[in-house]
């Protein structure tokens, strides 16, 4: 047991926090105020081998393991929740599954654009109809000669109009329920596809969450992903790895909310005292950060886990149950302790405040995480 | 083309904070960084790599914790790093500093030496023009834009009141700017590979056939340090309410009292 | 070590203008040459400035040594190097001073190098020890936060590079007699080893506030009026204007400009606020300046609890003439 990151993970963080401080940090405000995807960043983290974190040099990615690309995504988080759901949903969600169960020529042809962040990835599973329920599918695909032809929409997509390519979830044969769903990647220049609205969001605002329309798609058929029926699957999978960027995003949000209460309790003066203080701000504190430490060892073992290829569904559900929670409730706490300014979008924490609650809903409401947690303690 | 660069580890002074019981400097905790003006040297090497082509070295003097600073520099693109550490160095001025890294770069062999204008803990600038006395080469100090080609380079060298563009042939020793680029971070294939190189370290063993003992470390130091003191903390301001006349004065008086007139 | 014994300054000209440093060093000089009980040498190099010899003498050289070469009109290292060390070698000196400008920088290391002998950057206080007669070099290190006194005991001379603006230039006496004496250092067109392109007379690009050493800075007190009135007040004192976030929202000032906890954090030598209240977060971003002058209407303003200079009053009415005042300094 050794709880010391190796001097290249240090290092790895080094490379994080001064891109995140200096790159990152100076447009979050602005990106959430305008509801803006922030392209120019995308760009630069695409400079700097950050968008394919995890994807071997073979297939242009950075050649680092999923403990960096975590470790990326907190520290990217820390200072704008926004770009990093854009890191996670394009690493986790549409690069990974690629590696994961894509076939060379596929891998050649998708995988290293995505991991050398020349195209953005998304991940379409969600519908009106198929939330926390996922196996209820309404999309379609249906083999017609050398294409799929897909029909149906897909709801609440993280990256949407800023992706180049997407996995999408279809029912190749109702009948089967889950064991009939399929995975495609899908091109954004295909027939028949489409972004529809934009929603309006509470927090991550910079992220651009859109409806993904498809109306007789064609897809080639080499663009299926894994075989027929193995969709659900790949969607499971998928989200396991997704869950621990989300923890991370978490974690982030809830340390980085921490960094600023800290700063901000050292300079605000109530009663003739600095407010740090008084003792309900540093039990407040001390609280928070123990909370945040558990988080972090959490995810980081989900992460250790999955770079051993080891079982760690479980481990990423858990991760991501708590840290999100965690990032809830101390972005709350960390407002209170600011009084009327946290309040005002003068600073951070408001914000962070808002992109917080997200945490605990997407890829996996906190509910669902219990449920995973629940089956792996054979509780049913 | 060969170029060498020369890099500090600093430890980053805008975190430094007096202890004001006991008048000392709180280095605990205080991270370091490489010094920024390197920083910017490192950065305009890459350049020149990457428009006409060089095999970068960088280099430092320091303990072996300084290992991290070449590990960052390799991160971002260098190709080669070297620590020059060894108990006979200890204690060395700005004289035998620039005398045992030109020892260095004679062994290395270069075409190009860049180093930053100044180190943000010592703020002396003398080690590069010192080095290139050493190395018997021109110097351009204060570049604020660098053009190099396969045969010569051109510098905006900076003064306060103007500037030159001055044109060099190889070899050169150049001091850089932190104004001179926006310097890349490092990528994250260039932490995963800056591990996977070795970074030699040069001893005295390893120079001395480049610099004699007499130039190096505290023997080869014209300067010592007497003693070092921080300064008095600041009282309690004062607070003025007088006609306007009187205040401009005060005004007028307190910049002449801190050099500012 | 052979006999030293004179203080040498070197002076500064650029374009035949002499360099206010270099008066500052001859005053400097001539205190360390009389505790000394030495002569004070003037070095003068460049390209016809014969005419600013009587100058040096009048504010307090014994003797200055004129190096009059065409290579050494505009600045360039090698030339002025080998100059400088031929000066030095032909003469006996105890002390040399040089200003730590961007020339000087360049020069005193180099030359420092070449003579074997200890060189202690950018001091702001000189003393001669009573007991051991070396010369105290003092200097700031670590951004200012320590100050250390350096030593050169067995290597002479003891070589000083000076802080523009901390010495105290003597006041100019026409009635004081020196030695004017040329000296030919035998320069040759090979140690002209780099090639001049041009020359462009310009001030340094606009730095980043955070590297400023004197910011004047507003607030929404301050008015877009006011903030032209500032301009013009860092402009007298070679500073740049810096807002607090109030100032930036009203659109006075540019993003870029603003200290505070969501702005930049900064440490000049001079911090004046002017129609700054002080809410935290402004002042999260500037209490560590060096000197910190507050100018504001409100005697309770927060601003006044970080302020070293407090002034009490109205800043449209102080500056302008504050304004006066300081061009009237400048043409003096």
């Amino acid at each position: 047991m050794d709880f010391n990151l190796s001097k290249r993970h240090l290092l790895m963080r080094d490379l994080c926090t001064k891109f995140a401080g200096a790159e990152v940090k100076p447009l979050a405000a602005e990106v959430d105020e305008q509801e803006r995807f922030p392209h120019e960043t995308v760009e630069k983290l695409a400079r700097y081998g950050l968008l394919g974190i995890p994807i071997p040099v073979e297939y242009s990615g950075a050649g680092a393991d999923n403990l960096a690309y975590a470790m990326a995504v907190e520290e990217i988080s820390k200072v704008c929740a926004t770009t990093g759901v854009i890191v996670s949903a394009h690493t986790s969600l549409c690069a990974a599954p690629v590696f994961e169960n894509g076939t060379e020529a596929q891998k050649e042809k998708y995988l290293r654009k995505l991991a050398m962040g020349e195209w953005l990835g998304a991940f379409g599973l969600t519908e009106a109809g198929a939330g926390t329920d996922a196996a209820g599918q309404q999309t379609t695909a249906v083999l017609d000669g050398d294409n799929y032809i897909l029909n149906g929409t897909k709801l609440f997509i993280t990256n949407a109009d800023a992706a180049h390519v997407y996995i999408i979830i279809a029912m190749t044969d109702k009948m089967k329920g889950t064991r009939g769903c399929s995975a495609f990647i899908v091109e954004k220049d295909f027939a028949g596809f489409s972004v529809g609205k934009k929603e309006k969001k509470m927090g991550i605002r910079g992220s651009a969450t859109c409806e993904l329309i498809m109306r007789d798609c064609i897809v080639p058929k080499e663009n299926l992903l894994g075989k027929e029926g193995q969709g659900f699957k790949i969607a499971m999978q998928t989200l396991d790895g997704g869950r621990i960027g989300i923890a991370a995003q978490a974690l982030g949000v809830a340390q980085g909310a921490i960094d600023i209460t800290v700063n901000y309790v050292k300079e605000r003066v109530q009663f003739g005292k600095r407010i740090s203080q008084f003792q309900n701000t540093q039990f407040e504190l001390a609280d928070m950060q123990t909370t945040v430490d558990a988080a972090r060892l959490l995810t980081y073992r989900a992460a250790f886990f999955k770079d051993r290829s080891e079982p760690y569904a479980n481990y990423a559900a858990m991760a991501k149950l708590f840290a999100s929670e965690a990032a809830s409730d101390i972005t709350r706490r960390c407002l209170q302790l600011h009084g009327g300014y946290g309040y005002t979008r003068e600073y951070a924490i408001e914000r962070m405040m808002r992109d917080a609650k997200i945490t605990e809903i997407y890829e996996g409401t906190s509910e669902v995480q219990k449920m995973v947690i629940a089956s792996h303690m054979k509780v049913n | 083309m060969k170029i060498i660069v020369c890099i500090k580890q600093v430890p980053n002074t805008n975190e430094v904070r007096l202890n004001q019981e006991t008048g000392t400097l709180m280095r605990e905790g205080v991270p370091s960084i490489i010094n920024p003006d390197d920083l910017a040297g490192i950065e305009a090497a890459l350049l020149i790599k990457d428009n006409v082509g060089a095999h970068v070295s960088v280099m430092t003097m320091g303990p072996p914790q300084a290992d991290i600073a070449l590990r960052e520099a390799l991160a971002m693109g260098c190709d080669e790093a070297y620590l020059i550490s060894d108990r006979a160095f200890a204690g060395a001025d700005t004289w035998a500093t620039s005398s045992t890294l030109a020892g260095a770069a004679k062994l290395l062999g270069f075409d190009l030496i860049i180093t930053g204008r100044q180190a943000i803990d010592g703020d002396t600038a003398q080690v590069g023009p010192q080095m290139a006395e050493h190395l018997r080469i021109p110097v351009i100090s204060y570049a604020e834009e660098i053009n190099a080609t396969r045969d010569n380079i051109t510098v905006k060298r900076q003064y306060e009141d103007r500037y030159q563009r001055i044109q060099a042939n190889y070899p050169l020793l150049i001091t850089a700017l932190s104004e001179l680029n926006e310097p890349r971070y490092m990528s994250v294939g260039g932490v995963v590979n800056a591990y996977e190189k070795e970074i030699r370290t040069l001893t005295y063993e390893d120079l001395k056939a480049y610099v004699s003992q007499e130039n190096i470390g505290l023997k080869g130091s014209p300067t010592r340090v007497k003693k070092s003191f921080t300064k008095q903390p600041k009282g309690k301001g004062e607070l003025h309410q007088v006609s306007d006349d009187e205040s401009v004065s005060i005004i007028i008086q307190k910049l002449k009292e801190h050099h500012i007139l | 070590m052979s006999q030293s014994k004179d203080v040498l300054v070197f002076c500064e000209q650029r374009d035949g203008i002499l360099q206010k440093v270099s008066l500052e060093l001859l005053g400097e000089g001539r205190k360390l040459a009389d505790t000394l009980g030495q002569n004070l040498v003037a070095l003068l190099p460049g390209s016809g400035v014969e005419n600013l010899c009587s100058t040096l003498i009048a504010h307090g050289a014994d003797e200055v040594i004129h190096v009059d070469h065409p290579y050494l009109g505009d600045y360039m290292n090698e030339p002025y190097t080998k100059a400088m060390t031929a000066v030095l070698r032909e003469g006996n000196y105890e002390i040399v001073l040089i200003g730590a400008t961007a020339i000087g920088r360049d020069l005193a290391p180099r030359v420092a190098a070449r003579v074997k002998t200890g060189l202690t950057a950018d001091c702001t206080s000189l003393e001669i020890d009573g007991e051991t007669r070396q010369l105290l070099m003092t200097r700031p290190a670590f951004g200012g936060n320590i100050l250390a006194t350096i030593i050169c005991p067995e290597h002479r001379p003891q070589m000083a590079s000076i802080r523009p603006g901390v010495m105290l230039a003597p006041v100019q006496d026409n009635t004081r007699k020196g030695i004017i004496r040329s000296f030919d250092a035998n320069l040759k067109e090979s140690d002209k080893n780099v090639i001049i392109l041009e020359t462009v007379r310009a001030a340094k690009k606009t730095k980043d506030i955070t590297e400023a050493k004197i910011l004047i800075s507003g607030g929404r007190g301050t008015g877009k009026e006011g903030f032209a009135v500032l301009e013009n007040v860092a402009q007298l004192l070679g500073g740049q204007v810096s807002a607090s976030r109030a100032a930036v929202d009203e659109g006075f000032a540019p993003k870029d400009r603003q200290v505070g906890q969501t702005g930049k954090t900064v440490r000049p030598q001079l911090y004046m606020a002017c129609g700054i209240s002080g809410a935290i977060q402004h002042l999260a971003g500037m209490e560590e300046s060096e000197l910190i002058i507050a100018v504001n209407k409100n005697a309770s303003a927060p601003i006044f609890d970080v302020a070293d200079v407090g002034i009490v009053g109205d800043m449209h009415k102080i500056l302008p003439k504050l304004i006066t005042r300081l061009e009237a300094i400048a043409n003096e």
